[in-house]
Protein backbone atom coordinates (compact mmCIF):
# COMPACT_ATOMS: atom_id res chain seq x y z
CA UNK A 1 0.00 0.00 0.00
CA UNK A 2 2.69 2.38 0.42
CA UNK A 3 4.79 1.99 -2.28
CA UNK A 4 1.38 1.66 -4.48
CA UNK A 5 1.06 5.93 -2.94
CA UNK A 6 5.01 6.23 -3.47
CA UNK A 7 5.36 5.18 -6.63
CA UNK A 8 3.69 6.27 -10.21
CA UNK A 9 0.99 4.14 -11.35
CA UNK A 10 1.17 2.20 -14.93
CA UNK A 11 -0.91 3.97 -17.60
CA UNK A 12 -3.50 1.14 -17.28
CA UNK A 13 -4.36 2.03 -14.08
CA UNK A 14 -4.42 6.28 -14.17
CA UNK A 15 -6.01 5.93 -17.48
CA UNK A 16 -8.95 3.98 -16.66
CA UNK A 17 -9.10 5.71 -12.98
CA UNK A 18 -9.19 9.43 -14.52
CA UNK A 19 -11.73 8.42 -16.96
CA UNK A 20 -13.94 7.37 -14.46
CA UNK A 21 -14.89 10.87 -13.19
CA UNK A 22 -17.13 11.40 -16.18
CA UNK A 23 -19.42 8.83 -14.84
CA UNK A 24 -18.58 9.71 -11.34
CA UNK A 25 -19.92 13.39 -11.37
CA UNK A 26 -22.68 12.88 -14.06
CA UNK A 27 -24.07 9.88 -11.53
CA UNK A 28 -23.45 12.08 -8.29
CA UNK A 29 -25.16 15.01 -9.46
CA UNK A 30 -25.80 15.29 -13.10
CA UNK A 31 -22.35 17.21 -13.74
CA UNK A 32 -20.02 17.55 -16.20
CA UNK A 33 -16.25 16.82 -15.99
CA UNK A 34 -14.25 19.78 -16.50
CA UNK A 35 -11.41 22.21 -14.42
CA UNK A 36 -11.63 25.07 -16.28
CA UNK A 37 -15.05 26.10 -15.51
CA UNK A 38 -13.37 27.29 -12.49
CA UNK A 39 -11.56 30.07 -13.52
CA UNK A 40 -14.53 31.36 -15.12
CA UNK A 41 -15.93 31.34 -12.08
CA UNK A 42 -13.38 32.89 -10.25
CA UNK A 43 -14.01 35.71 -12.24
CA UNK A 44 -17.16 36.03 -11.30
CA UNK A 45 -16.20 35.83 -7.94
CA UNK A 46 -13.59 38.27 -8.50
CA UNK A 47 -15.36 40.74 -10.90
CA UNK A 48 -19.30 40.21 -10.67
CA UNK A 49 -21.24 42.18 -12.88
CA UNK A 50 -18.18 43.89 -14.78
CA UNK A 51 -18.48 41.60 -17.92
CA UNK A 52 -21.17 39.85 -19.28
CA UNK A 53 -19.38 36.69 -19.67
CA UNK A 54 -18.58 36.43 -15.93
CA UNK A 55 -22.73 37.88 -14.80
CA UNK A 56 -24.35 34.63 -13.67
CA UNK A 57 -24.55 33.16 -10.14
CA UNK A 58 -21.70 31.13 -9.89
CA UNK A 59 -23.10 30.23 -6.30
CA UNK A 60 -26.00 27.66 -8.42
CA UNK A 61 -23.62 27.10 -11.40
CA UNK A 62 -20.26 26.31 -10.29
CA UNK A 63 -19.87 26.03 -6.29
CA UNK A 64 -19.74 22.28 -6.51
CA UNK A 65 -16.80 22.27 -9.09
CA UNK A 66 -14.55 24.98 -6.31
CA UNK A 67 -15.55 22.94 -4.13
CA UNK A 68 -13.79 19.78 -6.09
CA UNK A 69 -10.90 22.45 -7.52
CA UNK A 70 -10.26 22.10 -3.32
CA UNK A 71 -10.16 18.83 -3.57
CA UNK A 72 -7.53 18.38 -6.35
CA UNK A 73 -5.46 20.64 -3.95
CA UNK A 74 -5.82 18.71 -0.58
CA UNK A 75 -5.56 15.05 -2.38
CA UNK A 76 -2.43 16.21 -4.05
CA UNK A 77 -0.87 17.49 -1.16
CA UNK A 78 -1.92 14.13 0.19
CA UNK A 79 0.14 11.76 -1.92
CA UNK A 80 2.91 14.52 -3.17
CA UNK A 81 5.88 13.48 -4.57
CA UNK A 82 7.95 12.43 -1.75
CA UNK A 83 11.73 14.07 -1.31
CA UNK A 84 13.25 16.34 -2.94
CA UNK A 85 15.60 13.99 -4.77
CA UNK A 86 12.42 12.41 -6.84
CA UNK A 87 12.96 11.97 -10.24
CA UNK A 88 10.11 11.34 -12.48
CA UNK A 89 11.34 8.26 -14.61
CA UNK A 90 11.14 9.65 -18.72
CA UNK A 91 12.35 7.85 -21.23
CA UNK A 92 16.41 8.62 -21.56
CA UNK A 93 15.47 9.65 -25.27
CA UNK A 94 13.25 13.01 -23.62
CA UNK A 95 16.49 12.67 -20.95
CA UNK A 96 19.10 13.69 -23.47
CA UNK A 97 16.76 15.82 -25.36
CA UNK A 98 16.00 18.27 -22.40
CA UNK A 99 19.86 17.94 -21.42
CA UNK A 100 20.27 19.35 -24.75
CA UNK A 101 18.35 22.49 -24.24
CA UNK A 102 19.89 23.14 -21.16
CA UNK A 103 17.86 21.06 -18.10
CA UNK A 104 20.14 19.33 -15.75
CA UNK A 105 17.85 19.91 -12.84
CA UNK A 106 15.79 16.04 -13.38
CA UNK A 107 14.40 16.30 -9.59
CA UNK A 108 10.87 17.18 -8.37
CA UNK A 109 8.09 17.33 -11.01
CA UNK A 110 8.58 20.05 -12.87
CA UNK A 111 12.41 21.21 -13.27
CA UNK A 112 13.41 23.73 -10.88
CA UNK A 113 15.29 25.63 -13.71
CA UNK A 114 11.66 27.08 -15.15
CA UNK A 115 9.25 26.75 -11.82
CA UNK A 116 11.22 28.62 -9.10
CA UNK A 117 10.78 31.92 -7.58
CA UNK A 118 14.15 32.86 -8.35
CA UNK A 119 13.71 32.54 -11.97
CA UNK A 120 9.96 33.69 -12.04
CA UNK A 121 11.39 37.50 -13.52
CA UNK A 122 14.11 35.80 -15.87
CA UNK A 123 12.43 35.56 -19.36
CA UNK A 124 12.25 31.67 -19.39
CA UNK A 125 10.70 31.88 -15.63
CA UNK A 126 8.36 34.43 -17.05
CA UNK A 127 7.64 33.06 -19.96
CA UNK A 128 7.03 29.62 -18.21
CA UNK A 129 4.76 30.51 -15.77
CA UNK A 130 3.31 33.87 -16.20
CA UNK A 131 2.71 33.69 -20.19
CA UNK A 132 1.67 29.98 -20.01
CA UNK A 133 -0.35 30.62 -17.05
CA UNK A 134 -2.49 33.44 -19.18
CA UNK A 135 -2.36 31.13 -22.81
CA UNK A 136 -3.88 28.07 -20.28
CA UNK A 137 -6.55 30.66 -18.88
CA UNK A 138 -7.16 32.08 -22.02
CA UNK A 139 -7.42 29.83 -24.88
CA UNK A 140 -9.32 26.83 -22.22
CA UNK A 141 -11.77 29.79 -21.51
CA UNK A 142 -12.26 30.56 -25.73
CA UNK A 143 -12.70 26.87 -26.70
CA UNK A 144 -15.08 26.31 -23.98
CA UNK A 145 -12.96 23.39 -22.02
CA UNK A 146 -9.64 21.64 -21.03
CA UNK A 147 -8.09 18.68 -21.49
CA UNK A 148 -10.70 17.32 -18.98
CA UNK A 149 -13.61 18.91 -20.56
CA UNK A 150 -12.65 18.72 -24.15
CA UNK A 151 -9.76 15.42 -24.39
CA UNK A 152 -11.54 13.04 -21.57
CA UNK A 153 -15.56 14.47 -21.40
CA UNK A 154 -15.70 15.68 -24.87
CA UNK A 155 -14.25 12.95 -26.91
CA UNK A 156 -15.84 10.60 -24.73
CA UNK A 157 -19.20 11.95 -26.37
CA UNK A 158 -18.19 11.83 -29.83
CA UNK A 159 -18.32 15.19 -30.07
CA UNK A 160 -16.88 17.14 -33.26
CA UNK A 161 -16.26 20.47 -31.00
CA UNK A 162 -14.01 18.37 -28.73
CA UNK A 163 -12.02 16.79 -31.45
CA UNK A 164 -10.94 19.92 -33.10
CA UNK A 165 -10.19 21.08 -29.66
CA UNK A 166 -7.74 18.68 -29.03
CA UNK A 167 -6.21 18.69 -32.19
CA UNK A 168 -5.85 22.26 -31.88
CA UNK A 169 -4.29 21.31 -28.15
CA UNK A 170 -1.57 19.07 -29.99
CA UNK A 171 -0.80 21.89 -32.61
CA UNK A 172 -0.18 24.47 -30.29
CA UNK A 173 1.66 22.12 -27.87
CA UNK A 174 3.90 20.48 -30.63
CA UNK A 175 4.69 24.16 -31.76
CA UNK A 176 5.66 25.11 -28.18
CA UNK A 177 7.88 22.79 -28.09
CA UNK A 178 9.97 22.63 -31.00
CA UNK A 179 9.71 26.59 -32.21
CA UNK A 180 9.59 27.94 -28.71
CA UNK A 181 11.19 25.98 -26.12
CA UNK A 182 14.39 25.71 -27.90
CA UNK A 183 14.92 29.47 -28.41
CA UNK A 184 13.60 29.57 -24.12
CA UNK A 185 15.93 27.21 -23.20
CA UNK A 186 18.99 28.05 -25.17
CA UNK A 187 20.21 30.19 -22.98
CA UNK A 188 20.79 28.12 -19.65
CA UNK B 1 -23.11 38.54 -31.77
CA UNK B 2 -22.54 37.86 -28.67
CA UNK B 3 -24.39 34.49 -27.53
CA UNK B 4 -26.84 35.59 -24.16
CA UNK B 5 -25.08 33.67 -21.63
CA UNK B 6 -27.77 31.31 -20.31
CA UNK B 7 -27.25 29.22 -23.59
CA UNK B 8 -23.95 29.39 -23.36
CA UNK B 9 -23.95 28.32 -19.52
CA UNK B 10 -26.15 25.53 -20.91
CA UNK B 11 -23.88 24.83 -23.61
CA UNK B 12 -21.47 23.48 -21.40
CA UNK B 13 -23.56 21.80 -19.83
CA UNK B 14 -24.37 23.06 -16.46
CA UNK B 15 -27.71 24.67 -16.96
CA UNK B 16 -28.68 27.48 -15.52
CA UNK B 17 -32.69 26.94 -14.79
CA UNK B 18 -32.05 23.37 -14.04
CA UNK B 19 -29.23 23.68 -11.43
CA UNK B 20 -30.44 24.43 -7.90
CA UNK B 21 -28.06 24.90 -5.39
CA UNK B 22 -26.43 22.03 -4.04
CA UNK B 23 -26.96 20.74 -0.98
CA UNK B 24 -24.23 20.21 1.31
CA UNK B 25 -23.87 16.76 1.24
CA UNK B 26 -23.44 16.72 -2.21
CA UNK B 27 -20.55 19.22 -1.63
CA UNK B 28 -19.14 17.06 0.56
CA UNK B 29 -18.96 14.36 -2.29
CA UNK B 30 -17.54 16.59 -4.58
CA UNK B 31 -14.75 17.39 -2.23
CA UNK B 32 -14.18 13.55 -1.85
CA UNK B 33 -14.12 12.91 -5.56
CA UNK B 34 -11.80 16.09 -5.98
CA UNK B 35 -9.25 14.93 -3.87
CA UNK B 36 -9.68 11.40 -5.73
CA UNK B 37 -8.77 13.76 -8.47
CA UNK B 38 -5.43 15.19 -7.29
CA UNK B 39 -3.93 11.67 -5.75
CA UNK B 40 -4.82 10.40 -9.66
CA UNK B 41 -2.84 13.38 -10.99
CA UNK B 42 -0.15 12.94 -8.88
CA UNK B 43 0.30 9.48 -9.10
CA UNK B 44 -0.30 9.01 -12.98
CA UNK B 45 1.67 12.01 -13.22
CA UNK B 46 -0.41 14.05 -16.21
CA UNK B 47 0.88 17.20 -14.05
CA UNK B 48 4.65 16.40 -14.36
CA UNK B 49 6.08 19.13 -17.26
CA UNK B 50 8.57 15.74 -17.91
CA UNK B 51 6.11 13.92 -18.68
CA UNK B 52 4.41 16.63 -20.80
CA UNK B 53 8.02 16.92 -22.79
CA UNK B 54 7.97 13.44 -23.72
CA UNK B 55 4.41 13.14 -24.96
CA UNK B 56 5.03 16.24 -27.18
CA UNK B 57 8.35 14.78 -28.51
CA UNK B 58 6.68 10.99 -28.93
CA UNK B 59 8.81 9.43 -26.63
CA UNK B 60 7.24 7.03 -24.56
CA UNK B 61 3.66 5.75 -25.43
CA UNK B 62 2.18 6.54 -21.20
CA UNK B 63 0.63 10.18 -21.84
CA UNK B 64 -1.10 8.57 -25.07
CA UNK B 65 -1.73 5.08 -23.01
CA UNK B 66 -3.52 7.49 -19.86
CA UNK B 67 -4.87 9.62 -22.15
CA UNK B 68 -6.62 6.94 -24.67
CA UNK B 69 -7.67 4.77 -21.87
CA UNK B 70 -9.13 7.40 -19.94
CA UNK B 71 -11.48 8.36 -22.77
CA UNK B 72 -12.48 4.82 -23.84
CA UNK B 73 -13.32 4.13 -19.73
CA UNK B 74 -15.13 7.62 -20.08
CA UNK B 75 -16.68 6.83 -23.40
CA UNK B 76 -17.81 2.84 -21.83
CA UNK B 77 -19.39 4.33 -18.83
CA UNK B 78 -21.29 7.46 -21.02
CA UNK B 79 -22.42 4.81 -23.32
CA UNK B 80 -23.98 2.72 -19.71
CA UNK B 81 -25.53 5.71 -18.72
CA UNK B 82 -27.21 6.41 -22.05
CA UNK B 83 -28.80 3.25 -22.68
CA UNK B 84 -30.29 2.85 -19.32
CA UNK B 85 -30.97 6.28 -18.76
CA UNK B 86 -29.97 6.17 -15.43
CA UNK B 87 -30.72 9.35 -13.02
CA UNK B 88 -27.88 10.92 -10.69
CA UNK B 89 -28.28 10.21 -7.42
CA UNK B 90 -29.80 14.04 -7.06
CA UNK B 91 -32.54 12.43 -8.75
CA UNK B 92 -31.50 14.52 -12.52
CA UNK B 93 -32.16 12.11 -15.18
CA UNK B 94 -28.60 12.66 -16.33
CA UNK B 95 -28.13 14.14 -19.98
CA UNK B 96 -24.95 15.63 -21.60
CA UNK B 97 -26.14 18.62 -23.99
CA UNK B 98 -24.28 19.15 -27.00
CA UNK B 99 -21.32 21.64 -27.74
CA UNK B 100 -22.55 23.67 -30.12
CA UNK B 101 -20.05 23.77 -33.17
CA UNK B 102 -20.87 26.60 -34.97
CA UNK B 103 -17.71 27.88 -37.06
CA UNK B 104 -15.70 26.38 -35.17
CA UNK B 105 -13.27 29.06 -34.72
CA UNK B 106 -13.27 29.48 -31.00
CA UNK B 107 -12.29 25.24 -31.26
CA UNK B 108 -8.94 25.41 -33.40
CA UNK B 109 -8.12 28.58 -32.28
CA UNK B 110 -8.50 28.82 -28.58
CA UNK B 111 -7.55 25.17 -28.65
CA UNK B 112 -4.06 26.13 -30.05
CA UNK B 113 -3.64 28.63 -27.72
CA UNK B 114 -4.63 26.53 -24.98
CA UNK B 115 -2.10 23.53 -26.40
CA UNK B 116 0.88 26.46 -26.30
CA UNK B 117 0.33 27.19 -22.66
CA UNK B 118 -0.05 23.53 -22.09
CA UNK B 119 3.42 22.74 -23.25
CA UNK B 120 5.19 26.29 -21.71
CA UNK B 121 3.76 25.46 -18.25
CA UNK B 122 3.74 21.82 -18.62
CA UNK B 123 0.50 21.48 -16.59
CA UNK B 124 -3.32 21.71 -17.78
CA UNK B 125 -5.96 23.90 -15.92
CA UNK B 126 -5.89 20.96 -13.07
CA UNK B 127 -3.02 19.74 -12.88
CA UNK B 128 -2.06 23.97 -11.84
CA UNK B 129 -3.73 23.36 -8.76
CA UNK B 130 -2.31 19.94 -8.10
CA UNK B 131 1.40 21.21 -9.00
CA UNK B 132 0.49 23.65 -6.11
CA UNK B 133 -0.22 20.87 -3.81
CA UNK B 134 2.45 19.15 -5.18
CA UNK B 135 4.60 21.98 -3.31
CA UNK B 136 5.76 23.86 -6.53
CA UNK B 137 4.65 26.94 -5.07
CA UNK B 138 5.48 29.19 -7.82
CA UNK B 139 2.14 27.55 -10.11
CA UNK B 140 0.30 30.14 -7.59
CA UNK B 141 1.28 32.71 -9.81
CA UNK B 142 0.28 30.74 -13.09
CA UNK B 143 -3.16 30.27 -12.07
CA UNK B 144 -3.66 34.48 -11.18
CA UNK B 145 -2.31 34.73 -14.51
CA UNK B 146 -4.72 31.78 -16.11
CA UNK B 147 -7.41 33.86 -14.16
CA UNK B 148 -6.12 36.64 -15.65
CA UNK B 149 -6.29 34.85 -19.24
CA UNK B 150 -9.97 33.82 -18.56
CA UNK B 151 -10.19 37.49 -17.75
CA UNK B 152 -9.14 39.13 -20.56
CA UNK B 153 -10.97 36.10 -23.02
CA UNK B 154 -14.61 37.31 -21.21
CA UNK B 155 -13.68 40.97 -21.64
CA UNK B 156 -12.59 40.46 -25.66
CA UNK B 157 -15.08 37.82 -25.84
CA UNK B 158 -17.54 39.67 -28.34
CA UNK B 159 -15.30 41.31 -30.71
CA UNK B 160 -13.37 37.47 -31.19
CA UNK B 161 -14.30 35.01 -33.83
CA UNK B 162 -16.26 32.11 -32.38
Amino acid sequence: MTTWFSNEWPWYVAGPLLGLFVPALLIVGNKQFGISSNLRHLCSIITPGKVEFFRYDWRRVGLWNLVFLGGVLIGSVQVAHGGAGHEIAISLKTRLALSKLGIHDFSGVAPHELFNWHVLLTLRGFVSVVVGGFLVGFGSSYAGGCTSGHAISGLANFELPSLIAVIGFFVGGLAATYFILPYLLGGL
Amino acid sequence: MTKPIQSEIVGRGVGICDAPEPRPSYLIAYLLLGMAFGVVMTRSEVLSWFRIQEMFHFQSFRMYGIIGSAIVTAAISVAIIKRTGLKSVSGERISIPPKQLGRGIRYAVGGTIFGLGWALTGACPGALFALIGNGVSVMVVAVVSAVAGTWVYGWMRPKLPH
